[in-house]
Parts: C-alpha cells; sequence; structure tokens
C-alpha cells in the first residue's frame, strides 16, 4: 500500500501523545537548562488530555488533529500552544476530506502545518526553535516523495533528528532562551526536540499502517 | 521547597479562586472563562475597554490590577507561561463596550503570539483591538534594538495610563496613543539576589551565589548583564538609577514617577532602604519625584531582588497618573 485510509485513525495521535507523556521529564530537563523548565509538563498535559478526548472514538486523522489543536490553544497557552495548535490546525485543513493519505497529501499536510507555525511565530532556521526540525524535516519529505511514502517518511525522520541534534550548537536568538545568548549553546532546544518526538511518532505510526 | 502548596497543578487556579474571593467588591471571575478576571466596572457602554494578560507568578501582577479605571479583564496564564489565545479572546470580549479593546502587554513570545491570534478572533465578533506592547527593560536589549526589550514592572504606568484615558472617554486610537506615549516613558531595570522555583519543577531554574548579584535580570530569572559581588544598598540603588537614567537621557528639572517593587522574597522595608537613595540620587540630577510607588507591585515568585522604573511625565500623564482609581493592588 502506498497510503494510509484517513478514516479510524485516531490511534496515531492518542500514539503520538504516548511519546510525549513519556518524555515529559526529559523535555522538562533540557528546557530547564535554558528555558524555565515547564515544556515536558504542558505538552504532557496538552497532549494528555487531547489523547483522553479521543480514545476509543472513530475519527479521522484530521478530526484527531483538530481535537488536539484546540486543547493546545485554549487550555494550554504558552508559546507551544498557539505554535502546535496551529500547526495542527492547519495540518488538520490540508488533509480535510481526503479519504486516503498518501504522500502527495501528506507532504501538502507538512507543508500546511509548516506554514501555520510561521504565520504565528517569526523563527528562521538557526534560530535554535522547532523551525530547526521542521524546515529540513518537511523539506526531505518533498525531496523523497518520488520514491514512495514510505522511503520519503523515514528521510523526514532522518533530517528531524538531524535537525533537532543541530540545536546543540546553536545560539538561540527568539524566545526566552535568546536572552542567554552565548550561554544557551551547547543544549538541545527542547521545542526542536518535542517537534522532533512529533514528526518521527507519526512517521513510524503511518509507516506501520502502510506497511 | 518550604511553600503553602496543595497539587502544583491548581496552584493557578486556587489563586485565581482565592483572589476574586478576597476582592469581590472590585473583581470577578468570567462565567465564561476560568481563565480571566474581570472588573465589576467592566464594560461600560460606549468605553475602550482594557486587557491585559501573563504568566502567573508575579502577584499581585496581573490580576490585581483590574479595577475601576484600570484594566477592565485580564487573561491568567499558568506559572510564567502566556495565557491562551482562548483567555486573551474572552477577556477582550469581557472588556468590551463597544467602543474597542487595547490590549496591553509585555513582549514576550508567547504573549505576542497568543494576542494576535486572539485579536484574529475576535475580529469575527466585530471587535475592534489595538495591542500596545511593553519594553521597558533596558537591560534586556540595547538602546538600539528596543522593540526587542522585555515588559516589567513599567506595565503597571502603562495600564493606569491606559485606563485612566480610556475612563475618560477617549477612542481606541487616543488610548491607544496614550498607553504607547506612557511606555516609552517608562525605563526599568532589575537587580536579583536569588533565584525563584517553579513549584511544578521543584529547583530554581537559574542560580545566583550567596554573596553576588545579578544585575539587569528579568522577571522570570533571565540573566542579566553583570554577575559581580554584592554591594551596599547605596551602591545597588546608584547602579540601577545611573542604568535608567542614562538610558532615558531627560532634561533637567523633569517630574517622575518612581516605582520600587520587590520580586517576592525581598523584605518590603529593604524597598524603603533603595527607594530613599534613589530619590536622593534623583534629585541630584535635577529630577522631582511627582509619585513614588513602593512595595510588592510586580513579583517574580520568590525571587530576591528589586527592580526600579522611572517613568518621565509631561502633563497629560501626570493627570491621568494621577485620576482616581481602584484595584486590589492599586
Amino acid at each position: 500500500m502506498t497510503y494510509i485510509p484517513n478514516s479510524g485513525q485516531a490511534a496515531i495521535i492518542e500514539e503520538l501523545a504516548e511519546v510525549i507523556v513519556a518524555n515529559k521529564a526529559w523535555l522538562s530537563e533540557i528546557d530547564g537548562k535554558i528555558g524555565d523548565g515547564d515544556h515536558g509538563s504542558n505538552m504532557a498535559k496538552g497532549f494528555g488530555r487531547a489523547a483522553e478526548r479521543i480514545h476509543g472514538k472513530d475519527m479521522t486523522l484530521d478530526a484527531a488533529m483538530l481535537v488536539l489543536s484546540d486543547v493546545l490553544m485554549s487550555e494550554i497557552g504558552g508559546s507551544m500552544g498557539p505554535l502546535y495548535g496551529l500547526m495542527f490546525e492547519d495540518m488538520a485543513g490540508a488533509i480535510k476530506g481526503r479519504a486516503e493519505i498518501d504522500a502527495e497529501v501528506f507532504s501538502a499536510m507538512l507543508n500546511a502545518g509548516l506554514k501555520g507555525v510561521q504565520s504565528v511565530g517569526n523563527a528562521q532556521v538557526g534560530d535554535k526553535t522547532l523551525i530547526d526540525t521542521l524546515v529540513p524535516a518537511v523539506a526531505a519529505f518533498e525531496a523523497a516523495k518520488s520514491q514512495g511514502f514510505a522511503p520519503a517518511l523515514a528521510a523526514m525522520t532522518a533530517a528531524a533528528e538531524k535537525g533537532r541534534d543541530s540545536t546543540i550548537d546553536l545560539v538561540a536568538r527568539i524566545g526566552r532562551s535568546s536572552r542567554l545568548g552565548e550561554r544557551s549553546r551547547g543544549v538541545l532546544d527542547a521545542g526542536a526536540t518535542s517537534c522532533c518526538m512529533i514528526l518521527t511518532s507519526l512517521g513510524s505510526s503511518i509507516l506501520q499502517r502502510i506497511a | 521547597m518550604q511553600r503553602f502548596l496543595n497539587d502544583p497543578d491548581d496552584l493557578v487556579d486556587e489563586t485565581v479562586a482565592g483572589f476574586v474571593k478576597a476582592h469581590r467588591d472590585l473583581v470577578h471571575l468570567s462565567p465564561d472563562n476560568a481563565r480571566v478576571v474581570v472588573s465589576n466596572f467592566a464594560p461600560q457602554a460606549g468605553r475602550v475597554g482594557i486587557v491585559t494578560g501573563g504568566g502567573s507568578g508575579h502577584e499581585p501582577a496581573f490580576i490585581g490590577y483590574t479595577g475601576r479605571n484600570l484594566v477592565d479583564a485580564v487573561a491568567v496564564g499558568e506559572i510564567f507561561s502566556s495565557p491562551t489565545a482562548k483567555s486573551f479572546a474572552d477577556a477582550i470580549k469581557a472588556a468590551d463596550g463597544g467602543a474597542g479593546v487595547v490590549v496591553l502587554y509585555g513582549n514576550y513570545a508567547g504573549d505576542n503570539m497568543n494576542v494576535k491570534m486572539a485579536a484574529r478572533m475576535v475580529a469575527k465578533d466585530g471587535v475592534e483591538v489595538a495591542t500596545v506592547v511593553a519594553n521597558d527593560d533596558v537591560c534586556s536589549a540595547p538602546a538600539s534594538e528596543r522593540e526587542k526589550r522585555r515588559g516589567v514592572a513599567g506595565e503597571i504606568f502603562m495600564w493606569k495610563i491606559g485606563g485612566a484615558k480610556a475612563a475618560t472617554g477617549a477612542t481606541l486610537a487616543e488610548v491607544q496613543a496614550a498607553a504607547q506615549k506612557a511606555i516609552d516613558a517608562c525605563r526599568s531595570v532589575g537587580v536579583g539576589l536569588g533565584p525563584c522555583t517553579l513549584p511544578a519543577v521543584g529547583h530554581p531554574n537559574f542560580q545566583i551565589t550567596p554573596g553576588q548579584m545579578e544585575v539587569g535580570i528579568g522577571h522570570h530569572g533571565e540573566p542579566g548583564t553583570r554577575v559581580e559581588a554584592l554591594r551596599p544598598a547605596k551602591d545597588v540603588a546608584d547602579d540601577m538609577v545611573r542604568i535608567v537614567m542614562e538610558d532615558h537621557a531627560l532634561p533637567r528639572g523633569r517630574e517622575l514617577a518612581v516605582l520600587v517593587s520587590g520580586l517576592g522574597a525581598t523584605p518590603v522595608n529593604e524597598l524603603y532602604v533603595l527607594y530613599d537613595r534613589i530619590e536622593s540620587q534623583l534629585a541630584q540630577m535635577g529630577m522631582t519625584v511627582h509619585r513614588a510607588y513602593v512595595g510588592n507591585y510586580f513579583t517574580s515568585l520568590e525571587m530576591v531582588g528589586a527592580t526600579l522604573t522611572v517613568m518621565a511625565l509631561d502633563d497629560e500623564l501626570k493627570a491621568l497618573l494621577d485620576m482616581d482609581c481602584a484595584s486590589p493592588a492599586l
């Protein structure tokens, strides 16, 4: 198969929430080095709540993403609420009404998500934010999609991980950690790390379903 | 941690619950949103509404400035974390008397995004929104990049002036302009002597070694420009005055409003020790203090330290500052 059906996919978002909740302490720990250490708890709260609300429901992937988006935007706040909230809202918008999600549709979804993040944040690649994960991951999927859905997802995951790791050597130029200047160098960015978890989890959930 | 806590996850809700009980003569909780505190005097038909919001842990800011001729509605966030776009939107709706709403908030990434999204949300309901972003913290960026500076205790003057201007029946554009003028006339600096701990995290998120002080520290412990040996209060006060007044570059003879706020765990008497020296130094520069505010006006959990804010007054700002108001904190 080169696609997954859009219907009956709430579990993909539940699996994603499981990853975030399982990494709550880790995300808070890396955030604590250059931020205020609440990234893990805020993310786990938002993704966990969304998972509870979609659990056992027969939902399309876009409907499940909208539940997640709504929780992030109306209950979590901070910086991550609007950034990931808009990312999932726009991702959902791009696949809404599609019966099947293939490489083309997934690519449109990734690009819409990236646009959503960029519509509210103004970080560029190199600023030490989740953009350092998202931009190369979307580009890698795009470049590999002609080889098929599965190889493109693998390329996306590899690029996301590389992007995440690239933030170690960066100096933060935006957000709270930017006030640290040089002192922000040498540690992972928490947003880039959680963004990598999101993309990796989406990728592996879909790979399991098209395999 | 020696703290009065139940479940740290409930801290913000319990703070707001106690606050609206204690100050029920002035404020109430929005029936639509448990993270929005509304003035009992709002909305007023035909009058511009004033909204602010920000993370919790800065009490009495932000909720404490809700009241008559001040802020009409406040969006409440998690500790040190921006309120949701929805809470800002609900606060805007609660403050709207049909003449538009000005959102007066601090320059932080999360607040910028959530206010922007909230304005988009209420536009659908036909509410006109203007914003002013506070950036009074001198040490957070050089003067050439003032738009990058954080908003700190100068926000209180921005709310006071904006609220008073709205009370005169001014238009949305006029209220926005007055609040902008107020924050443009403000310069602030913070000095930290000890860190603070987010209760859900359980350990301080930065360190200040005993015997040291951090000059230019931010309201969430953002690093300052210098870490050096703690000096006598008069030297610290002189340093604070020098930092704000060099950035201000005011001509002699200006009238000022001065705010010295504790950051949470500094005894109030020490704030007066600082103020004693601060006013003397300002007088030596040929300045007159029209009004002074000394106390815990804008805190950062249990951080040890203080901030100084100086607002340069003109006739309009002076009249608006002097206007009567009623809120839990001012």
